[in-house]
């Protein structure tokens, strides 16, 4: 039997198992890190950046840094939040957030995490793509319009489900989610409402239809308490949001 | 002098909703008129700015009038307040962003069934629509945001109390929503 070996988070220390990676040792603490694309039940993607941390002086992804003994990490510091607050802005600019009218608001962790971040307006300009939504399969519908790219809704397709109905798309700017299929519908694929990757989507892209409003604005999931309360220890992100 | 503050609110591109909210702040209004008096406002009627401390603007800008009445805003109040979703972000006008102005106004008010083919409106007293509906900041420089759909109005209050006693508005978690 080793010791239990430690890192500090924020001055406190955080025991890990080694092979954990610094989000999962301070998941299973209890502890909040922001993130996005980050998901317990998958592998790790290091793509939002939301969980940008100062390990040892230097900023590294929390999701993909493997714990060391000793390490000193940084997490809610005013320049890390932010850091954070700018990258959630140019999230919310790139796409069209419409929050009066998404049926995810209240369960949204974009609008959580932004919320804890303090983030009063988008700042840069809009871009307000067109982004038309995909409303062709019976029981779930696709927009676009809110897609962050965290890839959740990929891996869980491909790595949940064995169906690999979800793909990004281009690159830099461009980059964007399709529907795997030659027509590139929903309705053309295997997927299914019941699928992991129907209920994994942090945003709202990927809901159920006839669904609105089924938990009143004021009872949703973030609406008791904020993301860093809300989201840590059980690690279970998506099931009671629906 | 009084020694208020001086207060001029507008709704631009808007629907009064977050102006509705503000009034949801009930008899707390007579203890915010201990301390401020209003200019402009559809409380007062009053039809053009005058120098303020402060300046509430509610909606986003869709037309010429809409930047116009910004602007005389940003130029007489000392602070500029974006107040709601709409001034915030662009809100609900800003969802017609993503197609041709044209096209819209050859279909609400030209082709659509029911229509008695009148033509689109070209009434020299009509501000002209932009293309694209903007949030105020991308016009004007602002100085704080309130957002919400409408902002509760404690929300409102909280962040009125804050502005008027020199402390940087804060919301804390159920106060700041953006729907």
């Amino acid at each position: 039997m080793s010791e239990t070996q430690t890192f500090s988070l924020d001055g406190e220390d955080v025991p890990f198992a080694p092979g954990q990676t610094v989000m999962q040792a301070a998941q299973a603490a209890g502890r909040w890190i922001p993130h996005l694309c980050w998901h317990p039940d998958f592998e790790a993607h290091g793509s939002c950046k939301l969980c940008t941390v100062r390990a040892n002086g230097r900023l590294v992804a929390a999701c993909t840094v493997a714990a060391q003994p000793g390490m000193a990490v940084e997490n809610r510091t005013p320049d890390l939040d932010g850091r954070r607050q700018t990258l959630l802005q140019m999230l919310f600019v790139e796409g069209n957030h419409f929050c009066p009218s998404c049926e995810k608001s209240g369960n949204c962790l974009l609008q959580a995490t932004a919320y804890e971040m303090g983030m009063m307006t988008p700042h840069f300009d809009m871009f307000y793509p067109d982004r038309p939504v995909d409303a062709s399969h019976p029981e779930t519908l696709l927009d676009f319009n809110r897609c962050i790219l965290c890839a959740l809704c990929v891996r869980a397709s491909r790595d949940a489900d064995g169906k690999n109905v979800f793909a990004l798309s281009g690159r830099g700017i461009r980059s964007h989610l399709i529907v795997n299929h030659e027509s590139g519908r929903l309705a053309d694929t295997d997927f299914a409402a019941t699928d992991r990757a129907a209920n994994i989507c942090p945003v709202g892209v990927i809901l159920p239809k006839r669904r609105g409003f089924a938990v009143p604005i004021g009872r949703r999931k973030y609406d008791p308490a904020p993301a860093s309360v809300v989201d840590v220890v059980p690690v279970k992100h998506e099931e009671e949001a629906r | 002098m009084s020694g208020k503050l001086r207060v001029a609110t507008t709704s631009l591109a808007g629907c009064f909703g977050c102006h509705m909210s503000f009034l949801d702040i009930d008899e707390r209004l007579l203890t915010l008129l201990e301390v401020v008096e209003f200019d402009r406002s559809p409380i007062t009627d009053i039809k053009e700015v005058g120098q303020c401390d402060l300046g509430i603007i509610e909606g986003g800008v869709c037309n010429a009038e809409n930047v116009h009445v910004l602007r005389e805003f940003r130029k007489h109040c000392k602070t500029l307040v974006a107040m709601g979703a709409c001034a915030v972000n662009g809100g609900l006008p800003a969802q017609r962003n993503h197609l041709d102005l044209r096209d819209i106004l050859e279909e609400v008010y030209h082709t659509e069934l029911g229509l008695a083919h009148g033509g689109i409106p070209n009434d020299p007293e009509l501000p002209l629509p932009l293309n694209k509906v903007h949030p105020i900041h991308e016009v004007v420089k602002v100085d704080y945001f309130l957002p919400g759909c409408p902002p509760p109005a404690d929300a409102i209050w909280k962040f009125l109390t804050d502005l008027v006693a020199g402390r940087t508005p804060h919301l804390a978690h159920g106060l700041l929503h953006y729907d």
